[in-house]
């Protein structure tokens, strides 16, 4: 199982802010997953095309050719604008 | 020293935890606190509402606070951040750097800001009365 997440403006486009799912067969990096993912439907196809989305693996800031294992959390997030 | 939370804070009541957490090591003390103002690129904001990634906030907050202490040899370093709703002139984040010297402590405290800005998992969304936005 993988705990996918996704927060504000990518949160309320997809519906969701956080899943479980068994990983893909044959998806082994961030790229793949998101690709995966935009497979479900238009919304999932267009939110996650943003060239400005940042991706974290484990609560870490990762690029996309970054690995996925089982048990990993991965997120999805726009530009953070804190402070 | 590290804090994600709705409530607010009493800046003087942070300030001298951290003075008696120095107990005479410091010599010069820092702070920043960040408030929520009430316009923003030409919109009146009625009320800002403050998402964040829990558990990564933290890291990331714990990392920025660490890379300070080492690289100013700080004595001290307090980040505060709340969430949630919040109203214009609210507190929304609290950062002091306490030091020997009182340079370090001025850079410290700036780059702490700075770091959190730009590292730090938070999403502001405002509540204008043109609409809710996320902000970019």
């Amino acid at each position: 199982m993988v705990r996918l997440r996704y927060f504000a403006s990518l949160r309320e486009a997809l519906g969701t802010g956080d899943e479980r799912l068994e990983l893909p067969e044959g998806i082994t990096t961030v790229a793949q997953l998101t690709a995966w993912l935009q497979t479900r439907g238009a919304e999932w196809q267009q939110a996650l095309a943003d060239p400005r989305l940042h991706t974290a693996r484990n609560q870490s800031v990762v690029k996309a050719d970054a690995p996925v294992c089982d048990g990993d959390e991965i997120a999805w997030f726009p530009p953070v604008t804190g402070g | 020293m590290i804090r994600v939370q709705q409530a607010d804070f009493d800046p003087g009541a942070e300030l001298e935890t951290q003075r008696l957490r120095c107990a005479g090591r410091a010599g010069a003390v820092v702070s920043f606190t960040g408030l929520v103002r009430d316009f923003n690129d030409g919109a009146t904001v009625a009320r800002l509402a403050l998402e964040h990634y829990p558990g990564m906030t933290e890291k990331v907050l714990q990392k920025i606070a660490a890379d300070a202490i080492g690289k100013w040899q700080l004595v001290d370093a307090v980040i505060i951040h709340r969430v949630g709703p919040l109203d214009p002139n609210d507190r929304i984040v609290f950062v002091a750097a306490a030091s020997a010297h009182r340079r370090d402590a001025f850079r410290a405290c700036e780059h702490m800001v700075d770091a959190l800005k730009t590292d730090a998992p938070f999403w502001k969304r405002e509540d204008t009365p043109q609409g809710r936005r996320w902000l970019r």
